[in-house]
């Protein structure tokens, strides 16, 4: 092997700057975190509201959240990242267009967290209607024969089981969001995929900035499915197959 | 913005697309019919009542589903050719690396189709005289495949959306063929709207045949 | 944890084979890789029949050629790699690729993991811009967004001029360089920062290419080189001496001529960008110095 080791390299200074590797690593990992956790927020958010409105009466409203579904969880998001930063400014008013692109504060974090935000809602959806299609018919007519109406058969009865329910599957996807949140750095938000390619370009030491990511993203998934992990022991459904174990 | 779109350049780069469309789907099939089999030996390994076996199947699982992708694709790549002293070329790595990602996730969606089996068939299994293998292959996992067989589908459109990350190694796919075409007629806008197009009418379409799967197995059960 | 993969690698690395003698090692294998760029213009990169075509290139299958007679191996097998700027050096050390025949900055932190050969290009930073911007230098780019690659010489060069002149600009970056340059195109950014011969590329090839002019001082000169394993001197001989056969005979010239002055595929534009005195000077007298000796203040 020809390779040059260099474990001391997180400790160098960078060329050109005055921070250490170790603190590019440290703010692309901060960043990474942001982006995940923001992207999250939206995600569950609109993720629960167009889920439950697939399994609405209402037919225009279930299809319309069947066609949000298709369309974010369809097209690869990387794909998706680029149309929303190169395309869609394109067809705003000119004005507003510029000032997008320009001297909108914080231009590519907010689109990097729209994008996946947007991207997971269509993942979650999926887990929501599951959830909610998993009860038995008999909750939600129980819930209409006593006198409530669709409103609050769904606030009472139905999404407090579904909510339960779907934790497990939705684990996988709050792991999801940090691992899927690297490609951010396509559009030059500076998380840690991009600190990484900076840093292996800036010092030659390929090997060694790699593992380092690798170790942090790993650090990201593990909380992420630690904590899932304590909410749905918290949360558990008593009498359910989950709920024995 | 539409008005100055080119997409004259398209035509003359069918070709190129073509040959990496040929190599995402190749990619696909490849890592999804050897990830399968993988993924049911490793979830057969977790619930297997070895504890070595178990443990150790549950941490591959564990870490391949804790790291991104991007990442597993470049440590099989620069690491591979280390061990066996030969290079594999990007092609091939690509092939490795997913089937030995997508094994991980597809080994979770068997695990939970095992699990849906009722014990008692199992016990009627062994009470008719067959053993382990013979249970598994003739009585627990064509019901396991079957039940799970939209999820593992779903899950193959995943990984066929997943093959556009290994334009990091240099293997020639859908998205790195648009992308190329894109930067030599340096025309990136009207490639990646092409391309996410063409994402989309196949994903679409397979999604579309598993719900249509999806009811037909649902009525037969 | 970090630790375990530490130890693994560590045994890993030191039980592979020593890669030092690559003559040798295509010879056994009989085969040989050259790594390729797929958007390096001119130097290396894709036809529309994914071929590898370029400045580069041309020189490489001399080298090749110049391998197989060493060799006595008429019927050596060539095969092509494609590269990125992260993992080349990787792709060198570890033996999946021979030869990198992609614009390489020789630099004196890449001499730590690989060897140059003598350098066939040079390239100067510089900035591309709309002329309807009027900029015309780097002092007029204060508090406004600069494009530029990640991952790239010239990101240093912002921070370090950032730094020395007072100017504080916002970076913008594209993931490569045809992002980079939709972000000068879209107007996400005023001035996209990168090695003269690429931007001249780029804007040959663009919807409007009167519209952007290259401006403004030299941020750096780089010596742009073939790049082979280190310690390995017998093949960066048989590299070096192929080229310099090359430079004397005035077939580099000849190349120059038809990569950077005359139409050349996909689009048949030419990029009409003659040969700088740095270049001529190096053909007349090869070197593989580093960036760093030709930059010295």
């Amino acid at each position: 092997m020809n390779y040059h080791w260099n474990w001391g390299v997180f400790l160098e200074q960078v060329k050109g700057g005055d921070e250490t590797y170790l603190d590019w690593l440290i703010a692309g990992f901060g960043w990474t975190v942001a982006v995940a956790l923001s992207a999250w927020a939206i995600a569950l958010i609109l993720g629960i509201a167009v889920g439950t409105a697939r399994t609405v009466p209402n037919k225009w409203l279930a299809r319309a959240a069947h066609v949000w579904v298709e369309l974010f969880r369809n097209v690869p998001l990387l794909v998706q990242l680029f149309l929303w930063f190169f395309v869609f400014p394109e067809f705003l008013p000119r004005e507003l267009s510029l000032w997008v692109k320009q001297d909108m504060p914080a231009k590519e974090f907010i689109t990097a967290t729209i994008c996946l935000g947007l991207f997971t809602s269509a993942r979650v959806a999926e887990q929501m209607r599951a959830g909610i299609e998993s009860l038995a018919r008999g909750q939600g007519m129980a819930g209409l024969a006593i006198g409530f109406t669709l409103g609050q058969t769904y606030r009472y009865v139905l999404l407090p089981m579904a909510l339960r329910i779907i934790i497990p599957p939705l684990t996988s996807e709050f792991m999801n969001v940090f691992k899927n949140s690297a490609v951010a750095f396509a559009i030059g938000v500076l998380e840690l995929t991009f600190q990484a390619r900076q840093m292996q370009e800036d010092s030659e030491q390929g090997i060694e900035t790699y593992l380092a990511v690798t170790v942090l993203y790993f650090i990201c998934a593990f909380v992420a499915n630690r904590g899932m992990a304590l909410i749905e022991r918290r949360t558990r459904i008593p009498g359910y197959i989950g709920g024995a174990k | 913005m539409l008005s100055n779109f080119d997409f004259s350049v398209i035509a003359p780069s069918l070709p190129f697309i073509w040959t990496g469309l040929k190599f995402t789907v190749q990619l696909t099939l490849i890592a999804m019919s050897g990830g399968i089999v993988f993924g049911t030996l490793l979830a057969l390994a977790r619930l297997s009542s070895m504890a070595p076996l178990a443990m150790a199947a549950t941490w591959y699982v564990n870490l391949m589903r804790s790291i991104p992708l991007l990442m597993v694709i470049l440590w099989f790549f620069l690491v591979i050719p280390l061990i066996t002293g030969k290079p594999l070329g990007a092609e091939a790595s690509a092939i490795v690396t997913f089937t030995a990602f997508e094994a991980a996730y597809y080994s979770e969606i068997m695990r939970a189709g095992i699990q849906s089996i009722p014990r008692g068939q199992v016990a009627a299994g062994e009470a008719i005289g067959l053993n382990y293998w013979q249970v598994m292959s003739y009585v627990v996992l064509p019901q396991a495949f079957r039940n799970m067989l939209p999820i593992l589908l779903t899950q193959t459109i995943i990984l066929f959306q997943d093959t556009s990350l290994v334009y990091a190694i240099g293997a020639k796919d859908l998205l790195k063929a648009a992308e190329i075409a894109g930067k030599n007629y340096n025309r990136p806008v009207e490639m990646y709207v092409f391309v996410a197009g063409i994402y989309f009418v196949i994903c679409f379409s397979l999604s579309f045949l598993v719900r249509r799967l999806q009811r037909k197995i649902a009525i037969v059960r | 944890m970090n630790k375990a993969i530490t130890l693994l690698l560590a045994a890993l690395f030191a039980s592979a084979p020593a890669l030092a003698d690559t003559l040798a090692k295509v010879k056994d294998g009989g085969s040989i890789t050259m790594g390729i760029r797929e958007s390096s213009y001119p130097l290396s990169y894709l036809d529309d029949k994914q071929q590898p075509i370029g400045y580069h290139i041309d020189i490489c299958n001399r080298v090749v050629d110049a391998v197989k007679a060493k060799l006595g191996m008429p019927n050596l097998k060539l095969a092509h790699q494609p590269v990125t700027s992260q993992n080349r050096i990787p792709l060198i050390t570890n033996g999946t690729v021979d030869i990198e025949c992609g614009s390489t900055t020789n630099n004196a932190a890449r001499q730590n993991q690989v060897a140059f050969a003598v350098t066939t290009f040079v390239t100067n930073v510089r900035m591309a811009v709309k002329k309807s911007s009027g900029i015309k230098s780097l002092a007029q780019l204060g508090g406004k967004p600069v494009a530029t690659t990640t991952g790239t010489t010239s990101v240093q060069l912002m921070r370090a001029h950032e730094k020395g002149q007072g100017v504080n600009f916002k970076e913008a970056y594209g993931k490569d360089h045809a992002d980079s340059f939709l972000l000068l195109e879209t107007d996400r950014a005023v001035a996209f920062v990168m090695d003269d011969n690429l931007l001249a590329g780029l804007i040959a090839t663009s919807k409007a290419p009167n519209d952007y002019a290259i401006v403004g001082e030299v941020l750096n000169v780089e010596p742009i080189a073939i790049m082979v394993r280190k310690d390995d001197p017998a093949f960066k001989a048989l590299v070096d001496d192929t080229i310099k056969g090359m430079m004397k005979s005035g077939e580099i010239d000849k190349l120059y001529a038809k990569w950077f002055m005359s139409p050349i595929p996909p689009k048949n534009v030419s990029m009409n960008f003659p040969m700088s005195d740095k270049l001529k000077e190096l053909i007349k007298a090869p070197s593989d110095a580093p960036a760093e000796a030709y930059n010295k203040k």
